[in-house]
């Protein structure tokens, strides 16, 4: 097994390729440097890459270990040594992480191997991969499209074989929606669940590092690895972390999906709707119990979300003042031109644009009326998700309310690209988790479109969420559909 | 300079410690107008009652040991510095 071959494979396949000693890392290392020379020229998923550092880890790897030689892209937010982690701004222009996140001790110690940097949002701030400022991501499946955001360049690479799979960051959709929108598998995992030391703080409350694959047991194998309390994150929970794989193949028989009338809305595509009202039949005829449920402060969650997440963003990115890391503006004449100046050329119009507002909700005299109000809203939306999962087991929903959308086509508009985030982002405030699996295709301009479902779990139900979606994605096809850049080349 | 709502780009702007060019600032002034009109769909909620979440999950005063263990050495905290001299990061002067 060669060239786009090797590259196309699951983790789970290229484990026991690896441990039959078919192929080594280092020829799974070059089989991917070929396939990124290839594709990423179109696709630009990757911001930075260190092929001799990977293969110098390939040398050594140790394939019995349980992701032993594979490497994993990881988003540009998350610190790995000695690698760049721009967050796509300028103003960590130059800086070189000097530790690793413990997601990425974690991958190590299972054997994997950290390999290359993908693009996104500036700062994860985004649904699209517009907002990085130093590359725009392109939709495998249609290169005149978005890949969806933040985790953009992490979803791309997977769903164009430049990746086996990959780490993101889901604040408020930001793995699930870029998954769906590139046909592959993104799992936000509970808040806590996955330790966000080494992860470049973009609203603390929300922020949660996940897996993006190709395939459901994918997610589970990368969960193994990097799921457990870390005592350098005060937010991580000290609560055992299961084997995600091996609920995997049971029974739907009696499982309890609910199905919000809420979310099943006007401005859902069409297209979306006819995909997603026959994933649920599908999921019926495997045994599942579909129950209508609501959720009624669900309306309010992008409101919500965009008071807390920038007035978290706005404490957050107060360190980058040119100070101690990254850019630094020329000649300051003293220190509040410093700051003034080095912000206003290092931060992209997004990210200056949700530190004002946060900024502005949490400033004296509007603290009680945006912020605080926003928070108790928030419990409302944590308090209907935990009544509804007293009767269900999981809920269903689109994961975007539409296929991917036209590069440039919401850029203008701040609360359309907002707005993209409809169905994601009540997870992230509640603290539950949620995954996101291909169900289908939309037809827009000739082109094939991925449609993806998403399942939300209660709190630290990852097993379950896991379990329905690989019983689900197992009974379809559509997880083995390729985007068209992957066959546009000719095999090896 | 205010738009539709109670915001001010330029001034928070200052706060927030961001330059912004006037062009920039009449552009975002409007953008926010927009979304702070749409998130005010919040003041139909009755909250009376209601405590603010703090947290997603319930995990509460959590501690370590004060001890010191290893971390960066000077060169490493500094590895990224602009500038800097002397083991410190170097800054326009701040006091007369």
């Amino acid at each position: 097994m060669i060239g786009n071959e090797l590259s196309a494979v699951s983790i789970a396949d290229l484990q026991l390729v690896l441990r039959r000693r078919e192929v080594s890392s280092r020829e799974v290392i070059n089989a991917l440097r070929e396939r990124i020379e290839a594709v990423d020229g179109d696709l630009s998923a990757y911001l930075s890459l260190d092929i001799a550092a990977a293969m110098k880890e390939a040398e050594h790897a140790n394939v019995d270990l349980p992701l032993g030689g594979i490497p994993i892209a990881i988003k540009d937010i998350i610190n790995v040594m000695g690698q760049p982690c721009t967050c796509a701004s300028k103003i960590l222009n130059g800086y070189r992480a000097p530790y690793d996140a413990t997601v990425i001790q974690k991958l190590r110690a299972a054997g994997a191997i950290p390999f290359g940097k993908t693009n996104l949002d500036e700062f994860a701030m985004g649904s699209s991969t517009e907002n990085s400022a130093l590359k725009s991501t392109r939709n495998p499946w249609d290169l005149s499209r978005v890949p969806g955001g933040s985790s953009g360049g992490s979803a791309a690479a997977v769903a164009a074989d430049e990746a086996f799979g990959a780490l993101g960051s889901d604040t408020g959709g930001s793995i699930r929606q870029p998954a769906a929108l590139c046909g592959v598998v993104g799992l936000k995992p509970t808040y806590g669940r996955v330790s966000r030391f080494g992860l470049v703080a973009f609203a603390s409350s929300l922020d949660q590092i996940g897996p993006v694959t190709k395939t459901v047991r994918d997610a589970a194998l990368i969960m193994n690895a990097v799921a457990g309390h870390d005592p350098q994150d005060s937010t991580s929970l000290n609560a055992p972390v299961p084997d995600y794989v091996s609920s995997l193949g049971n029974s739907l028989r009696g499982v309890r999906l609910g199905v919000p009338k809420e979310y099943m809305i006007e401005g859902i595509d069409p297209q979306v709707r006819a995909a997603i009202n026959a994933a649920v039949k599908q999921l019926n005829s495997l045994g599942a119990d579909i129950i209508e449920v609501s959720l009624t402060s669900t309306e309010y969650a992008i409101a919500v979300y965009y008071i807390i997440a920038t007035a978290e963003a706005s404490a957050n990115l107060a360190r980058f003042d040119g100070v101690r890391y990254g850019y630094r503006a020329e000649n300051p004449k003293d220190v509040l031109d410093l700051y003034g100046r080095t912000r206003e050329e290092g931060f992209g119009p997004e990210v200056k644009r949700r530190i004002i507002l946060g900024t502005y909700v949490l400033s004296s005299g509007y603290y009680d009326a945006y912020y605080l109000r926003a928070q108790k809203v928030r419990e409302l939306i944590r308090r209907d998700f935990a009544k509804v999962f007293e009767k269900v087991d999981a809920l269903i929903s689109p994961t975007s309310p539409v296929a991917a959308f036209k590069v440039g086509e919401r850029v203008a508009d701040p609360l359309q690209m907002y707005l993209a985030d409809i169905f994601t982002i009540a997870a992230n405030l509640a603290g539950i988790c949620g995954i996101s699996v291909p169900c289908g295709f939309a037809e827009l301009d000739g082109q094939r479109l991925p449609i993806g479902l998403q399942l939300l779990g209660k709190a630290l139900d990852e097993a379950r969420i896991l379990q329905i979606a690989h019983a689900y994605e197992q009974s379809t096809d559509w997880h083995k559909s390729r985007p068209p850049i992957a066959s546009s080349l000719p095999k090896v | 300079m205010a738009g539709n709502s109670d915001l001010d780009v330029a001034y928070v702007a200052r706060l927030a410690r961001i330059n912004l060019t006037e062009d920039e600032a009449k552009v975002f002034q409007q953008q926010l107008d927009d979304v702070l009109k749409y998130v005010d769909k919040l003041r139909q909620v009755d909250v009376t009652g209601v405590d603010a979440a703090a947290h997603a999950l319930p995990v509460f005063n959590v501690f370590r040991e004060d001890a010191p263990r290893d971390w960066f050495t000077v060169e490493q905290a500094l590895s990224n510095a602009p500038r800097q001299a002397n083991g410190l990061f170097v800054v326009p002067k701040v006091v007369e």
